[in-house]
């Protein structure tokens, strides 16, 4: 089975984050970027799948600039078999994102394609599906456990207020929230291995984005808490101000 | 501009809260520009029955397709019949409500349309005769303006962000052909509904979060008689450390890997405030803190705060509250 699994590199969620003085983005000096969370569970979900069925490969696969070379190396530490780093302009148009990775797995043709959920920068949560409906491939999204029985991949999803059992028929792509996938650790072993492997560069031409961004600011800041006296004494105060003040109660 | 698109989510004959709430934003801006507001019902039989509901929310055209394959939401099916009904129409923008079902159709459909999609849009305005949306990015820290240089935009809107306003539309109802084409190859093959009556985290008006200063999983029915006493559209919600601990189960998770929530009131109870969490719930309308920490990160983003032991303060809590409730 050909597994791929798609990863986002974005800023640290613990990152103090200034907008450039003429608003047209963020400054990206001194930021910290990660593996988005959610991709590190799709990469996980990707792992596993390779681990159930015999003869599988995993590539992992994103659209980045030359830093996520890191965040590859670190999924073919964990496991993966090939990277593919291609080498273009993220926007937060995610049909554009998706139109490249669609045309990039084309040749590979993949069984099984997986993403997180959405991506811990713009949250678009978009490229998944969109490149489903470009590979004419099923998907399901918001997954928290699936296990693919012939070609079938039966999915545990979730939806307001529980949970759905969807079946959907490969070739595939999934979407994976926080469930099951917790991620592993890399091993010393792993690690020496994914030296060897094969990251591969490719320059890929990014279609323009359909949104255009006219400005960036912060969002108004709270009026600061106004805390009520210790413990049970605060309580009546607190009631009355919910009502009469805040007036939510 | 062209007309506005509201897809339509609803069940059992009731149009849910979120797509009330879309339609009155969408109904005024269709206003200013001079255009229709269109609103599509996908279901089985009978899914047009809640075509009034619509039409008080400012609906001028409810387009109907029923079918039994509709009944349930299955990709494919649902993908086909909204792309053919946009694609028989003129639209600039179609608007899903981002739930489970409207965040995996809205992208499909956009790229079926080769079009460009904005998610959880939390402001939409008129801007030079320009539909611009307000998102955020970066866990909330920064807020996005942008405009759409393809149509018809596709935009999800998140609940709790707008408000509901009863605003008469037209309201003529029209039932389009389904045919459907396309293998689905998606099947559903059952669904299991945890907690009371349906009401989800993301979609409550009032929610009570418990986090790891609770102490005990067996602490949480104090939570529970709080969430009981503030109404049918109070939820809980959970911590991220919780979660993983095994004590709340994942749907009830508020933060960067759980959900994001605006609504009216929101209270931290034992929760330290991490940035992951803030992430999910900083733009509620009112943060209460309580906390035995009185440094607790929390504090810097309540509007309200107790410093005290959760445990003896819910009761106490939930009693007066319910003490006003019974005074009305």
């Amino acid at each position: 089975m050909e597994i791929i699994a798609c990863i986002k590199r974005v800023p640290d969620t613990e990152t103090r984050v200034k907008i450039l003085e003429d608003g047209s983005g963020i400054n990206s000096e001194g930021i910290k970027y990660i593996t988005s969370p959610y991709d590190e569970f799709a990469l996980e979900a990707a792992l596993r799948a390779k681990e159930t069925e015999e003869s599988s490969t995993v590539t992992v696969m994103t659209l980045g600039n030359d830093g996520a070379q890191e965040n590859l190396r670190n999924a073919l530490a964990l496991g993966a078999d090939e990277a593919t780093l291609l080498n273009g302009a993220v926007t937060m148009d995610g049909l554009a994102t998706a139109k490249v990775l669609a045309q990039e797995m084309k040749s590979k043709s993949p069984d099984l394609v997986l993403f997180g959920v959405k991506a811990g920068d713009d949250d678009q949560q978009q490229v998944g599906p969109m490149v489903a409906t470009l590979l004419d491939y099923r998907c399901v999204t918001n997954v928290t456990n699936f296990e693919i029985q012939e070609s079938i991949v039966i999915c545990k999803r979730q939806i307001e207020g529980g949970n759905e059992v969807v079946e959907v028929t490969l070739p595939a792509v999934i979407t994976v929230t926080k469930g099951e996938f917790e991620p592993r650790f890399p091993s010393l072993k792993g690690i020496m291995a994914s030296k060897k492997k094969t990251l591969v560069t490719k320059d890929v031409q990014v279609p323009e984005s359909h949104l255009v961004m006219t400005g960036m600011e912060y969002p108004p800041e709270r009026d600061g808490v106004y805390i009520v006296e210790e413990g049970l004494e605060g309580v009546p105060e607190l009631v009355k101000l919910l009502r009469e003040e805040a007036k939510v109660l | 501009m062209s007309n506005l698109m509201v897809f339509v989510d609803h069940r059992d004959g009731s149009v849910s809260n979120v797509t009330r709430e879309i339609l009155s934003v969408a109904s005024s801006l269709a206003k200013e520009l001079g255009v229709a507001l269109h609103a599509l019902v996908l279901g089985d039989s009978g899914a047009g029955d809640c075509s009034g509901q619509l039409a008080e929310y400012g609906a001028d055209k409810i387009l109907v397709a029923e079918h039994p394959t509709l009944s349930t939401y299955l990709s494919e099916s649902h993908r086909e019949v909204v792309v053919s009904a946009v694609e028989s129409g003129d639209y600039s923008a179609i608007i899903f409500p981002a739930t489970a079902k409207g965040k995996d159709l809205a992208p499909r459909v956009a790229a079926s349309l080769d079009t460009a999609m904005a998610s959880d849009v939390s402001h939409l305005e008129i801007a030079e005769e320009n539909l611009e949306a307000t998102r955020a990015l970066y866990g909330g820290k920064v807020l996005a303006r942008l405009r759409f240089t393809a149509f018809p935009a596709v935009i999800t809107i998140r609940p709790n962000i707008f408000s509901a306003k009863k605003t008469s539309g037209i309201g003529q109802v029209t039932n389009i052909d389904v045919t459907l084409s396309m293998p689905e190859g998606y099947k559903v093959k059952e669904m299991e509904t945890l907690g009371r009556e349906n009401l989800d985290v993301s979609e409550a008006h009032t929610v009570v979060s418990g986090g790891r200063g609770m102490k005990d999983p067996a602490n949480w029915r104090l939570l529970e008689d709080l969430r009981d006493s503030l109404g049918l559209e109070a939820a809980l919600g959970a911590s991220r450390a919780v979660v993983d601990a095994g004590w709340r189960p994942h749907g009830e998770q508020v933060g960067q890997t759980g959900k994001t929530v605006a609504p009216r009131l929101y209270f931290a109870v034992g929760i330290s405030g991490a940035v992951q969490h803030l992430a999910g719930m900083r733009t509620a309308q009112v943060i209460v803190a309580i906390n035995k920490d009185a440094d607790a990160p929390i504090f810097g983003v309540a509007d309200y705060g107790i410093v005290g032991d959760a445990m003896e303060i819910l009761p106490v809590l939930t009693e007066k509250i319910a003490e006003l409730n019974s005074e009305e």
